[in-house]
């Protein structure tokens, strides 16, 4: 159950092209599974901007001196997250938390493969501590368009039994993209396994090749949300049940992380015509 | 303690604040921040007869102090709201508005039906916003003839107690018309206002933002239009109870809204930034009237369409009262002189 808390900037920092923000929100960090993300307000209590923006948590902590934290990394795209991204210590932050439904975790010590493209890798940092404690192998492929929007290196470096880097214009690791390192990684790992977050397209191209594989996948969508508590119906997209009927589903409250043969990759952003409650051809206007 | 309590058409509500269509679900969600059977009533997301997939994404741009959404109404369709989501809303003790929305009259007389004596439903709000089938897509709201006959239909299939509100959109000529044809079809009462119609171009794809190319604006940005449609549809039909909803965040807000001639207010697109915002705003109400020395919720319904109350400064010279007179600029008492009337005086 989420909680909305009006907490307090504890620590900000730049982290290569991002920032990465620690808020006082007592709670939040018992609640918070890896996979989770927080729904923040922006622009303070006369802002212009009414909605939220919704990134994943990175890391928490129970207790500190300050009480529970909440961390989270983010890159200015806009208005709001370049207020964001000029908070300093002890500025309001009201911060709505943990929202969705995290990744879901193997029962046994199997071997898994993490992808995380730019700072998409957040989340999959802790998910990468609970795997390691239940004595899974862990294997983390990181790509980002340069070296500055690579996020996660070190940590991932001290917890996995490998690493794999790849960068668009190459200024770190192999030059190119995940997808082109992740078969390589995937076959001599054996993984189980995959998890990934980051852009739409990567998790495409990893949810292809791990189902190309028989490999199970989950992954971490990135929709635009306007409340990321799962009353707007904004941040849909069309995803498989259990029934094998497609439905237009909230990527807030039935995701962010789903598996990724479920997602109708090929039609996210429209509304295929086999969806529940699809408009019929020559129907309503 | 201020009286809250709240009569829309007969039916009392605890207090005036509701959630608003299509920004709180049914409910559920919303209870998990605050408990929701505080507030005045919970009003549901518009239901339509069959399941619905609503619109391709992006559905949602925001817009300074709003936002623009076209959902295209997503919904699981009434068989499965009434399974689950009002009989989820009945268990846990809410009072339901619920919403219908339809294609066609007969669409709107068949949910009316379904919905017909549910011990839940407390009232119904019809969404009069939505293209006519039948008719070019036209949308009913903005032609009275259309919907008048949807009022009716939904009227005459609902139990007698059960108060059917028509909600009117503001992108109409004269507001004032479709509420008067909409009261005069059966509707017990008037919820106003629905989104104004508004377009969002993306300047880095040069495309429009919405993948439904327009959508409705919502939020803050619209508060003075809503307030302005408010007063006059109570001033044009002052025994008619009015849902007053448009960009309230604050229970001043909600109070301005009160003043319009609101008997009770929906906050809508304010949830999704602060999901706690309708039990705070509520507070916040409760507060603003008692610090104007109002003891009841009902007196203060359409306050602002009364003439100020003269604060008279003590007079200095009790001899006689010429000097006042005095200052006046007309030697006559000829009504088009009176500052009230000449600010608000309507088109006729």
């Amino acid at each position: 159950m989420p909680l909305q808390v009006a907490g307090e900037i504890l620590a900000i920092k730049k982290v290569g092209a991002y920032q990465a923000v620690t808020v006082i929100a007592p709670g939040i960090p018992e609640l918070t599974r890896p996979g989770h993300f927080l729904a923040v307000q922006v622009g303070g209590p006369e802002s212009s901007m009414l909605l939220r923006r919704a990134f994943a948590i990175y890391d928490v902590k129970e207790r500190g001196v300050y009480g529970g934290t909440v961390e989270f990394v983010f890159a200015v795209h806009g208005k709001g997250t370049a207020w964001l991204a000029s908070r300093r210590p002890q500025d309001k932050l009201d911060v709505v938390g943990p929202l969705g439904k995290p990744f879901r975790l193997p029962k046994t010590a199997v071997n898994v493969t993490l992808v995380g493209g730019g700072y998409g890798s957040a989340p999959l940092l802790p998910l990468a501590r609970a795997l390691r404690e239940r004595g899974c192998r862990v294997d983390v492929v990181l790509g980002a368009g340069s070296a500055d929007r690579l996020f996660g290196f070190l940590d991932a470096k001290r917890m996995a039994d490998s690493i794999a880097v790849t960068t668009d214009d190459g200024s770190i690791g192999t030059r190119g993209r995940v997808s082109d390192v992740l078969p390589g990684v995937l076959d001599k790992s054996h993984a189980d396994v995959v998890y990934a977050c980051g852009p739409m397209p990567m998790l495409r191209a990893v949810a292809d090749l791990a189902a190309e594989r028989g490999i199970p996948s989950q992954v971490a969508v990135e929709e635009s949300m306007a409340c990321g508590i799962g009353v707007c119906m904004t941040c849909v997209l069309p995803v498989v049940g259990d029934d094998g009927l497609t439905r237009m589903v909230r990527s807030c409250v039935e995701g962010p992380v789903f598996l990724g043969d479920r997602v109708r990759w090929d039609d996210v952003g429209s509304v295929p015509s086999d969806a529940v409650g699809a408009p019929t051809t020559g129907g309503r206007p | 303690m201020t009286d809250m309590t709240t009569r829309l058409a007969g039916v009392e509500f605890a207090n005036p604040v509701f959630t608003a269509s299509g920004c709180a679900a049914a409910g559920k969600e919303l209870d998990q921040f605050f408990d929701i059977t505080l507030l005045g009533g919970v009003v549901t997301k518009s239901i339509m007869n069959a399941p619905r997939s609503g619109r391709a994404t992006p559905r949602m741009a925001e817009t300074p102090s709003g936002m623009l959404n076209s959902i295209g109404l997503q919904g699981p369709g009434i068989a499965s709201f009434l399974e689950h989501d009002l009989a989820w809303l009945q268990a846990r003790g809410a009072r339901a508005v619920v919403s219908i929305a339809g294609g066609s009259v007969e669409d709107y007389a068949t949910l009316a039906k379904e919905l017909r004596g549910h011990p839940a439903v407390s009232m119904i709000e019809v969404n009069i916003s939505c293209p006519n089938v039948e008719d070019r897509g036209q949308v009913f709201a903005c032609d009275a003839r259309a919907s008048s006959g949807v009022v009716q239909a939904v009227r005459q299939n609902t139990a007698v107690g059960t108060p059917v509100f028509a909600k009117l959109s503001p992108d109409v000529t004269d507001i004032t018309a479709i509420a008067r044809a909409c009261v005069d079809a059966g509707a017990d009462g008037l919820s106003v206002i629905n989104t104004l119609l508004g377009m969002v171009i993306d300047t880095t794809t040069m495309r429009p933002a919405l993948a439904g190319i327009t959508g409705g604006l919502s939020g803050p940005a619209i508060r003075p239009v809503a307030v302005r449609c408010v007063y006059q549809v109570h001033a044009a039909l002052p025994h008619v109870p009015i849902l007053g909803m448009g960009g309230i965040r604050t229970g001043l807000d909600a109070l301005e809204f009160v003043l319009a001639g609101a008997s009770a207010v929906s906050v809508g697109t304010t949830v999704f930034g602060d999901p706690g915002a309708p039990l705070r705003i509520l507070d916040e109400l409760e507060q603003a009237l008692a610090e104007r020395g109002i003891e009841r919720l009902s007196d203060a319904v359409g306050l602002a369409h009364r003439p100020p109350v003269e604060r008279v400064p003590e007079d200095p010279d009790p001899v006689g009262d010429e000097p006042v007179a005095a200052m006046s600029d007309s030697p006559d008492d000829s009504p088009s002189d009176s500052p009230f009337e000449d600010a608000f005086e309507e088109t006729p």
